[in-house]
Parts: C-alpha cells; structure tokens; sequence
C-alpha cells in the first residue's frame, strides 16, 4: 500500500513541482534538504497529500525533521490513515 | 534633527507599556513586545556591544532569524551607535560552502567590528571568518549570552551620533549584490518615514501586518521601522511560517484588525491559490485600508485573483495598493491605491513592446473591451486585432521626490514613452558602503539611475522593465551571471556557452528563472545528467530553484558584437522556439 502511495508522490513531484515528468524521483532520494522542493512548494505538497489521502500535514511538519523523502512522507500518510 | 536613539528615548519615556511588536511564534502563544521590553532587550545587546569593544560607527552584522532577539539586537546597535545590517539566515537550499564564501567575501568589502548570532550557527560563522583579509571581527556575539539591561540613555553613544551619519546598512540579496551594502543616514531614513507616512496617511490607529523578512528593503522599513518608529503596533510573523501556512497572515489581519500590508506581487497569487476555505472560516478582512504591492514587477490578474479570493471575507477592491520602492531610496519612490484606486492603463501591446510607446486604448483606435490582462481571444482578430496590455500604476512620486524618464542619451522623454527611470529625493542613500566606485557610477548629474524602464503619464509612473538583465523572483534580485558562473562549473558547460534569464509565469505572479547551455553530446541520457547538474548546482548555489533547463547543440546562442551573450535576444529566441513548437 505504501509503494501505491510512494508511485502518486513521486508522479506528482515530478510534474507539478519539478515540471519535469520523465524524472524520477527515488523513494529514499532527499527531497527537502536537497532542494529538490523549495519552500514555496511545500504547501503544494501538502494541499496534495490532503486532497489525495485525507491526511492533513500541519505546517510545522513541513520541513525535513518530520520527512525528507518519499518514503518517509508516506510512512507518515499510512500511519495516519490507519 | 534627532536619531533614532532619541526617537526610541522618546517612546520608552512616554509609552512604555504600549507594544511595539506583536511577534507571532510557531506554536506558541503571540507575545507582545512592549516599548519597555524593547528597549531593555536593546540595552543588553548594547552593553554586550561595548563589553566587545564595538565602537561607534562600525558595522555589525545581524545573522538571526525572526524572533525577539533580533529586534533586540537591531536596536541594540543604534543605541550603541554601531551600524546593523541584517543578513539572510541559511536555508536549507544553499549549501553551507557557498553560503560562507558570500559572507566571507561581505565581510572582506563592509569590515564589519562583529557579527550576532545563534548559538548553534556560531560556528558557521567563525569558518567564513577564516583567513586573511577579515580580521576586523572582533567578537561574534551569541544571542544566548545576551541578558537585557535597564536602558541608561545618557550612557548611550547613540544620542551623540549626527543625523547624517549612517545608521543602517541595507543589503540586496543575490550573491553578487551581496557586496553591495546600502548607507543610509538617520537623516535619510526620517525624511522617508516622514514622507511615506504622509503617502499612506499613516495613523497611530493603523495596525501593520507583516510576514516579510528584515534583510529587505520593503520588510526593513515598511514592515519594521515604520510602525516602530512611528508607534503604530507592529504584527510580525516569520516569513518561513508565512510560506508554509500562507492563511495565518489573513487570521492575523483577522485578529489584530490589521490595516496596512506590504506583499510582493507573487504574494498575491500565492495567497489566492493555496489557502483552504476552512482556514478561513471567521475571517474578517475588512479591516485592512491598504494591501501593497511592491518589490517586482506588478500585475493586474494577481490583483484581480487576491480579490476574487478575498473578497468573500471582507477585501474591499479600494484596498488594492501599489509602490514603486528601492533600498537606495531608503524604500519608497511613488505611491498609488490610497487616496484614489490604482489606476489601470489599457495600452497598445505591440507599441509598446517594440517602439516603446505607451499608447493608450482610447488613442489605438477601438473600444474598450472587458476581460482581462492580455486582452487575448476576440481581442486579436480582425480589424480591432490590436492585443493590449493592462498596466498597474505604481502611483504618483511621494513628496519631496522627483521622478524623470531618460532616453539613452538621458535626455528628458515625453510622457508616454518608455525609459530608464532617473530620480532625485532628500532620502537617497548615502553611498553604497566602502564602495565609493558604485555609488559614483549609480548617479548622473546628482539624479540616481534606476536601472528600471517606465514612462509617466498624468503624473503617474509606470515601471515596464529593466535596464540590467536581473531577475526578480518572489521579490528577490538574482544575478544572471552568478547563475551563469555556477552552471558552467558543470562538466561540459563552458563559460560563455551559457545563459541564463527570467521568464514571467503567469500562475506563479513572478518570474521562472531558465538556463540555457551548449553542450557537445547528443546523448539523451547523457544531457539529461547534465541538465539535472545544473539544477542541482544551480539551486544549491544561489539559494534560487531552477527547473527550466534546455540544452542545445553548438552555436545555438546569440551573442553580442564583442562576442558576450545577449541574454535578452537569447530569452526572445527560447520563448520563440516555445511558442513555435506548441
């Protein structure tokens, strides 16, 4: 279940955040301490996680000690989900 | 003519217990800052400053994030009489290296006596301070180590400083523009909070209400000085906090009843696109007399998108602001939106693009059309094929500021044309700090030149682009050559052989920066490496997120006579290419 929700994170990083949709981004890649998304997109990335998954990130999580890979931000949406 | 100490003597005597600043903290309850607690913060940090043998006069660098001790460090120095200047905090793009190269080469050029700062990035800061050349640090001063004091005025070297010294320097981001300290005197500054009060009709009733970081122009003065100096209470949240959860700037308008607000243009859009009904439920922005746009170029949609989004909660249409600002200004120039609405000019697109005439669209020969910003659509066909363009005033010059449009020659140009936009005020900058090579070069004939292009029209200025190739990206000013220089660090990417500019993206309200490069390979798998080395080296280099990178074959692009890129014809060409392939 979490590799279905790793596949729709890394689909749309790759094309609404980097506007890149051939990239792929590897599940354990550092998205955030890398740069990969810059702050103005986290929001982004939140508003898509909520409206994918039902599952609210507070803005406080939107850094790179609550996740900074694929992996990790679909653990914390599995989690949550139940 | 006071100072600043005596401004701030003067506050701490007559209204001590009125709150200065509303800070608003993660997580934590909003603590208010009193003018008392203001100032025996500063007392502290002036204390500390002497106890570190920083004199009067000299520079000290302010590396702190948004919180309480960097407005008391901020003060601390003037009341020391030492000169602050707040300088951007590490984010998590840069990386660590590139960041203590630019603070090296800063200090080597502004020779600050110490910089400020927290525990934890002490040592960060003692690397950049390695080496020669940069030995005028006497004491990097921990945050933590510093314990308020009780203010003794009389003792304070502040009160004996002259109104035409310098009291701040301003820095402009970008890493080049990062050696480029903006003087500004006590004098200066006053007569711009003086006129620039008078501009917004400024109150003790109004509330400001800011997210803007410190290190800029817009965030310094209008988001800080202003309202401190002027005691009109101050709300300030963290522009970090502000990105990742844009609705607490309208919860805090909300709450304080804010009335004035200074965004960057993309502010606009970004608050329209990603905030959830439901954290706005209860919101109630009526309050708000004026939301400013300012610091990058400024656009009819994004206005036409924040009342779309807002009106519901209470914006009133009348509340949409302009300003047309620089930091050798100490920040101002024009001012439109408060006492009459921004006025709107409906101009020709293709004159002005190409023979740089703002014809307006009763003079281009059809109706006025409704609908929006690039008059697209019907708007292009048949005999009114004339597509236009709808261009925000950035208002009329403040008091005591003259604006003149100047043709190559800088001769004066008619109303209407477009120019380098040349101006002369009682508050520009005393030079640009131990630089006395630029500040001679930034004026012709005791008139500074903007290097921005506008025209005038019924007294009202409008900015239409720029001279130099900079970049502006979320109120930012970025260097092409900078991004240019790290790119060609890349294997395969020669400098010379690439170029780099900004392209407007309507969404976003700024501009997407874009590197084109020549590369030898045809290899797909190859450039697309290579391509993702650039972003990578771009990005982590220059603190700037690059996405569009395009790789061409030899002798893809355009140079100059003497053989330099011409980043304009080139940024022409790849939009040309664009739009041609669909």
């Amino acid at each position: 279940m979490t590799t279905d929700i790793q596949a729709a994170l890394a689909q749309y990083i790759a094309a609404q955040i980097l506007k890149q949709p051939n990239r792929t981004v590897q599940p354990d890649e550092p998205i955030i301490s890398s740069g990969l998304i810059d702050s103005f997109h986290l929001v982004d990335l939140a508003l898509f996680v909520e409206d994918q998954f039902g599952v609210r990130l507070d803005d406080a999580e939107l850094n790179r000690e609550a996740f900074d890979s694929i992996a990790q931000l679909a653990e914390v949406i599995r989690q949550r989900q139940g | 003519m006071p100072t600043f100490s005596h401004i701030l003597r003067q506050a701490y005597a007559e209204t001590p217990e009125r709150v200065a600043v509303h800070l608003l903290q993660n997580r934590q309850p909003d603590l208010p800052v009193t003018y008392r607690r203001l100032l025996g913060g500063a007392a502290g940090y002036a204390r500390a400053l002497e106890g570190a043998g920083v004199g009067p006069g000299e520079v000290v660098i302010l590396i702190l994030q948004h919180g309480e001790p960097l407005l008391h460090a901020f003060f601390g120095a003037i009341l020391r009489g030492a000169i602050p200047s707040i300088m951007p905090f590490l984010t998590e793009k840069l990386t660590p290296e590139k960041y203590r190269q630019d603070l090296a080469a800063l200090v080597e050029v502004i020779q600050p006596a110490a910089v400020v700062t927290y525990p934890e990035f002490a040592a960060e800061v003692r690397a950049a301070l390695q080496g020669s050349a940069k030995d005028s640090v006497r004491a990097v001063l921990v945050s933590t180590a510093v314990r308020e004091a009780e203010p003794d005025f009389a003792a304070f070297p502040g009160l004996s400083r002259a109104e035409t010294d310098v009291v701040l320097l301003q820095h402009s981001s970008g890493t080049t523009g990062l050696q480029k300290g903006v003087a500004l005197s006590h004098r200066a500054v006053f007569n711009q909070l003086e006129d620039y009060a008078q501009a917004i009709r400024l109150t003790p009733q109004d509330v400001i209400v800011s997210w803007l970081p410190l290190y800029h122009d817009m965030g310094l003065i209008a988001g800080f000085i202003l309202p401190i100096l002027s005691r009109a209470p101050l709300v300030l949240m963290s522009p970090f906090e502000w990105v990742r959860a844009p609705y607490k700037l309208m919860q805090a308008v909300s709450r304080y009843r804010g009335t004035l607000t200074w965004l960057p243009n993309f502010a606009y859009n970004f608050c329209a696109q990603k905030i959830r009904d439901r954290d706005l439920e209860g919101v109630d922005l009526s309050s708000w007399r004026a939301v400013v746009n300012c610091s990058e170029p400024m656009h009819w949609k994004s206005h036409q998108l924040f009342l779309q989004r807002f009106a519901l909660y209470g914006l009133r249409p009348d509340s949409l602001a302009t300003c047309y600002a620089m930091a050798e200004n100490v920040f101002a120039v024009t001012q439109g939106g408060v006492d009459a609405p921004v006025v709107v000019d409906e101009v020709d697109e293709r004159a002005l693009l190409a023979e740089r005439i703002a014809v307006p669209l009763s003079l281009a020969g059809r109706p006025p059309m409704a609908g929006g910003g690039w008059a697209g659509g019907e708007g292009r066909r048949e005999d009114h094929a004339r597509p236009t363009l709808r261009l925000l005033s950035a208002g009329r010059p403040m008091p005591n500021t003259r604006v003149r449009v100047l043709d190559d020659q800088r001769r004066d140009l008619p109303e209407r044309r477009i120019g380098e936009i040349a101006l002369q005020s009682h508050c520009m900058l005393t030079g640009y700090f131990r630089r006395d090579d630029l500040t001679a070069q930034a004026f012709h004939e005791d008139w500074y030149l903007t290097g921005d292009l506008g025209y005038l029209a019924d007294g009202e200025l409008y900015v239409t682009g720029r001279k130099k190739d900079l970049i502006i990206v979320g109120g930012r000013n970025i260097y092409p050559q900078d991004l240019e220089w790290l790119a060609s660090e890349v294997p395969g990417v020669h400098p010379g052989r690439v170029v780099a500019f900004g392209v407007f993206d309507e969404e976003a309200g700024t501009e997407e920066v874009v590197v084109v490069a020549e590369v030898e390979t045809d290899d797909e798998a190859g450039r697309a490496r290579m391509a993702e080395a650039i972003r990578e080296r771009v990005t982590r280099g220059a603190d700037v997120t690059l996405r569009l990178v395009r790789l061409v074959g030899p002798r893809w692009l355009l140079k100059t006579s003497s053989g330099k890129i011409a980043r304009l014809a080139n940024r022409d060409k790849y939009l040309a290419e664009l739009n041609g392939a669909g």
